[in-house]
């Protein structure tokens, strides 16, 4: 059987899969990282976007394979070992930026990929295009962007 | 999915063995349409070849042409200066593709080779008289899309970069369907040292295809009045739950006006 090896958040796996096993279905099923969602399995709801070697993508379409030797960093993988929330993990909390809750760990990592790629700044706009490829069936999307905008100057600031 | 073998070579000669001794072998490049036709069950390759470790990557733009590397993803293109500056309207297009966890995966040569009839970028080869350059020659994009789905690519035959001349003006607008995203009718148009050209995807029942009567119209005087009054026939079109095929060659002309403005 063929092996990958894959560090998620900051730790080494080697695990066995089949060829046609997809990244989504090791992380959950082999690594019980069940944080990340599959909500359409059809690559349209972004459920299941993690950071492949820290840029988002669709974990449900791509192959376990395809990420062997990568870096994946998971939902689990952003609060700190004390707890402390990522910065946009909090501004999700502060801004009530969930409502049933299936969405928000897609979401999430969507977010921060998005605000890293725009340093300078995002405008609201620019924010619901980035969010293109998620899908709040809540349709929650006004708190989302609310705190997508408010963790931007945080996760900027400098240290 | 069927399970399949899976081979991730290292040179570009070894690919195209491996896909060349193997006629149920596929090559995967970033997999954000074959993957999904995979879950479907649709294709049931024998063996997957992986070309992502091949390289093939990078743009350059040099004597009056854009040269893409066939496993350039989208959004390195949508990103590129020297895009934006050469072609902005290719590098709104490639931002225009899918989401963002899409453009990050997806690339110009599986777009191509896949030839989706509502792929945006078979739009911009085909309206800006791109050449299709593979491990073996180079094909035309006039006689490189043969069809839905069809391209003149032979078995194992493999896209190592897409060669866009540039063009004077050129414009890219699409009529997305609301819940898929994917374009009902997308019109590339573009004046060329050629003349005008006209590509229309998402709309033909072959696959993208060229507006003669646009181009025609457009002689002289590129601009949206100019393609005013001239009819696009239903007959050939798609007509699906999303859009009728009278609806869709409604949608051509205007789609097209619309690009034309655009260009300026």
């Amino acid at each position: 059987m063929p092996q990958v090896t894959l560090t998620v958040n900051g730790k080494q796996h080697t695990v066995e899969v089949e060829n046609r096993t997809l990244l989504v279905e090791v992380l959950r099923e082999k690594l019980a990282l069940t944080g990340t969602h599959v909500g359409c399995d059809t690559s349209q709801c972004g459920a299941c976007v993690v950071h492949v070697d820290g840029i988002s993508a669709k974990s449900c379409t791509m192959l376990a394979v395809q990420a062997n030797g990568t870096s994946v960093t998971t939902i689990e993988g952003l609060a700190a070992a004390d707890g402390t929330l990522h910065p946009m993990q909090e501004m999700f909390r502060e801004h009530h930026a969930l409502q049933c809750g299936f969405c928000t760990p897609g979401m999430v990592m969507s977010a921060i990929d998005l605000v890293n790629a725009h340093p300078a700044g995002l405008t609201e706009q620019e924010i619901r295009e980035g969010l293109e490829g998620n899908l709040c069936r809540c349709t929650g999307y006004h708190n989302i962007v609310k705190a997508i905008a408010a963790a931007h100057p945080l996760m900027h600031a400098k240290a | 999915m069927y399970d399949f073998a899976y081979q991730k070579p290292a040179s570009l000669a070894d690919a195209v063995k491996a896909l060349g001794a193997d006629g149920e072998a596929k090559a995967l490049a970033g997999g954000m349409t074959y993957i999904p036709v995979l879950k479907q069950r649709l294709a049931k390759p024998s063996t997957i070849v992986d070309l992502s470790g091949l390289g093939l990557t990078g743009i350059k733009v040099e004597g009056g042409k854009v040269t893409i590397g066939a496993m350039t993803k989208h959004c390195v293109v949508a990103a590129s200066a020297e895009v934006k500056a050469a072609i902005p309207a290719l590098a709104a297009l490639a931002g225009g593709i899918g989401d963002e966890a899409v453009r990050h995966r997806g690339t110009i040569g599986g777009s191509i080779a896949n030839n989706d009839p509502a792929a945006d970028y078979p739009s911009a080869a085909l309206a800006l008289g791109a050449t299709i350059v593979t491990d073996r020659r180079s094909i035309a994009a006039d006689d490189f899309f043969t069809g839905m789905f069809g391209t003149a690519l032979e078995q194992g035959e493999i896209i190592t970069a897409v060669e866009f001349p540039v063009p004077t003006k050129a414009a890219y607008e699409k009529f997305r369907n609301p819940a898929s995203r994917y374009a009902i009718v997308g019109v590339f148009v573009a004046q060329t040292s050629g003349g005008p050209r006209v590509a229309v995807t998402g709309a033909g029942q072959g696959g993208v295809f060229r507006h003669s009567a646009m181009e025609a119209a457009l002689a002289g005087n590129f601009s949206a009045a100019a393609i005013k009054g001239v009819k696009t026939s239903p007959d050939d079109l798609n007509g699906d739950i999303h859009a009728s095929s009278e609806y869709r060659a409604h949608l051509v002309g205007v789609i097209a006006g619309r690009a034309l403005a655009k260009a300026g």
